[in-house]
């Protein structure tokens, strides 16, 4: 066998099991003579499970190991596909193969950085297109492809953007929302940091098609590995003309900047994280007056989450039907869905619309990691519902996970085994909302505690039936009382744990358990 | 704070008002230069970009990041959000309190969230990211 070359995926989440002493590792066999590779740090494939995996090119295709220790390496270069961790094909995979990988086809496969890779594996197709295209045209096919905003709240993008290009101003912007504060997802981290020009390409054909010539990309601070990828990017695509003055040789103009958040869940609210970018506190403003009209400095602003702005170049490369025709009802395309947690095979799946819960958490998690069955689930964030294991076969897609109750939000799945206090789940609900308040609603700053107090009530035992009834109100004044999602949303992890697991909250006074 | 540091912080300021939206910036610079945003930082700030005190001060402490006291030497931020929470986060943490309690040179932070959930529990040692840590492995990074 002729090795040519190593991947070895310099992806935070892989780093922080070892992927870095891993590729340590192989440049030590490197340098003493004892293996003749060349070493490629790629982004993850999502298979977070086999993390850190190493991959090794042959004729056949690249031949997995995992997950490797820095102590493996010199046996897996010796032994090759006869070393007790190879994985086999890492493209036949069960877990990989079966997926539909749009977005995140080349994530993990090519060198992040090197923008020769990318066009090699189809970048800039899109954009190259975009550039001969009538403004009009680029938001047409966006809307016939049916994309909704991938960043919770699932509008259509087209829509959007048409707001934007139909505004009338000095100056346009795109803002990409890169503050993924949900519990649970990561997809926008490891698209920055295993495909960050897609999300740039993305961005450059969002410009085009309203008329803005300025971006930026606000990314979480609990990120700096992804920020300062996609920082170097940013000034790669620049030197190579994908940004900046003349963009590909078009005499078009689109200039980009990554700016960090500042650690506050709510700056992903699209106006808070539009008065962060000026300065301010992230405070949420009020609608009317949509960002899309009066967003950035006043101007007509595109916001977009990460996934869906680089979900776009493949709509103009590979046209829109293509894109459509993926997908359920009203949820069109691919949905990169995030499994964590308590479980068995963790990691990014990405899918047409329609799979089950079931087969998400059950085939491809293969249960917990604890090995304890599985009790519950909370899709969609912290503002996500908790799900009983009796309402597995909802199809992933908006419309089926909004009827009953819920929401797929940005696509984030975390697992729980029997051990979880659903009680406990319903009072951090409370809690988080507390903490991440942006201080504007009374009911969102103010109920919010009251709704930990009381739990705690109902958890000591202490009136319990009154005290369910005083959260069931609490929950209907942050509902019908706030100004934006973090308090009008709070009450769907509450009151589903309290829905599907009301046995959690018939607690016995504790005098009498004595 | 010394003049020295005061004249740094201006310097820092300086360089970065002509950002749109600069004050942000302004105090991630301050914050990551001494770890901490004195007080005293807020009417330097203050008067380059031409804001009020008030308004420095509002934007300093409403996000979680800005650090107002010097850190300490290790600072653990340790993730608390749901997919840490299904594999123990709150009983790591009540484990790390009592481990490193007051008086050693390291703080444990809480996080919500850091995107590696499905490597949970999960925390930022000194910035770096580690995944499905335990009381031990914590223990282990910031005693070294
Ligand atoms: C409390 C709260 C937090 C949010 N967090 C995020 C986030 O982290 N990322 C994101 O893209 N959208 C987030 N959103 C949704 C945004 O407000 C907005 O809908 C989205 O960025 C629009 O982009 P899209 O249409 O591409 O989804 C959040 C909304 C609320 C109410
Ligand atoms: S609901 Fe909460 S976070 Fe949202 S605007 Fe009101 S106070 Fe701010
Ligand atoms: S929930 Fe802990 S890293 Fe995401």
């Amino acid at each position: 066998m002729t090795i040519r070359c190593v991947y070895i995926p310099a992806d935070a989440a892989a780093l922080s099991v070892g992927a870095g002493d891993v590729a340590r590792a192989v440049e030590a066999e490197v340098a003493a003579g004892r293996a003749d590779v060349s070493i490629v740090r790629t982004g993850s494939r999502g298979l977070f499970w086999l993390e850190p995996l190493l991959e090794i090119e042959t004729p056949e295709g690249r031949l997995g190991f995992g997950p490797v220790t820095a102590e493996d390496v010199t046996g897996i270069l010796a032994a090759g596909a006869d070393h007790p961790l190879c994985v086999g094909l890492v493209e036949e995979i069960p877990w990989l193969k079966s997926q539909q990988r749009v977005t995140f086809a080349r994530c993990g496969v090519i060198d992040p950085l090197s923008l020769s890779d990318y066009e090699a594996h189809g970048g800039l197709k899109g954009l190259r297109r975009a550039l001969d295209m009538a403004p009009d045209d680029i938001v047409a096919a966006v809307t016939a492809s049916g994309l909704r905003g991938r960043g919770g709240a699932g509008f259509p993008t087209g829509i959007k953007w048409r707001t934007v290009a139909g505004a009338t101003a000095d100056r346009k912007y795109v803002v990409c929302n890169a503050d993924e504060g949900d519990s649970g997802t990561f997809a926008d981290r490891m698209l920055m940091e295993g495909d960050p020009f897609l999300l740039i390409e993305g961005m450059v054909i969002a410009g085009l098609a309203v008329g803005a010539t300025k971006g930026f990309v606000y990314v979480r601070s609990e990120y700096p590995h992804a920020f300062r990828k996609l920082r170097k990017a940013i000034g790669i695509a620049q030197a190579a003309g994908m940004l900046g003055r003349n963009i590909l040789g078009s005499g078009r103009r689109f200039d980009l900047e990554a700016r960090l958040g500042a650690g506050a869940y709510i700056c992903g609210e699209e106006t808070s994280l539009l008065e962060s970018l000026e300065g301010k506190r992230g405070q949420v403003r009020p609608k009317p007056p949509l960002p899309a009209l009066h967003g950035l400095f006043g101007r007509p602003t595109v916001v977009n989450n990460v996934l869906s702005l680089a979900a776009v170049p493949t709509i103009l490369a590979e046209g829109a039907e293509y894109y459509r025709d993926l997908g359920v009802g009203r949820s069109r395309g691919t949905m990169p869905i995030q499994l964590a947690g308590n479980v068995r095979r963790g990691g990014l799946i990405e899918r047409a619309f329609g799979l089950t819960l079931r087969e998400i958490v059950e085939d491809y998690g293969g249960g917990t990691r604890t090995g304890r069955p599985v009790r519950a689930v909370q899709v969609g964030g912290p503002l996500g519902a908790y799900w009983p294991t009796s309402l597995f076969d909802t199809p992933f897609d908006y419309e089926a996970f909004a009827s009953r109750g819920g929401m797929i939000g940005h696509g984030g799945v975390v697992v729980f085994d029997d051990s979880v206090d659903l009680l406990r789940q319903a009072r951090f609900a409370f809690a988080f909302c507390a903490f991440e308040s942006c201080g504007k609603c009374t009911p969102c700053r103010i109920g919010s505690t009251r709704g930990v107090e009381t739990m705690d009530r109902i958890a000591r035992g202490d009136r319990v039936a009154d005290n369910l009834a005083l959260v069931r109100d609490l929950c209907e004044v942050l509902r019908d009382g706030s100004l934006c999602a973090l308090g009008g949303l709070t009450h769907v992890p509450v009151l589903s744990a309290l829905d599907h697991f009301p046995e959690d909250f018939d607690r016995q006074p504790a005098v009498a358990a004595e | 704070m010394s003049e020295l540091d005061a004249a740094e912080v201006r310097e820092i300021a300086e360089a970065l008002r002509s950002l749109d939206g600069a004050l942000l910036p302004i105090l991630h610079a301050i914050n990551d230069r001494f770890g901490y945003v004195d007080e005293a930082a807020v009417p330097i700030i203050a008067d380059v970009l031409n804001l009020s005190r008030a308004e420095v001060h509002g934007v300093l402490t409403f996000y979680h990041d800005f650090r107002r006291e010097p850190a300490k030497r290790h600072i653990v931020r340790l993730c608390r959000a749901e997919a840490c929470q299904s594999l123990g986060a709150d009983r790591l943490a009540e484990e790390l309190d009592a481990a490193l309690g007051t008086g050693t040179d390291a703080t444990v932070e809480t996080v919500y969230c850091l995107g590696n959930c499905a490597l949970s529990p999960a925390a930022l040692v000194d910035g770096k990211l580690y995944g499905r840590v335990t009381t031990d492995s914590v223990l282990a990074l910031v005693r070294r």
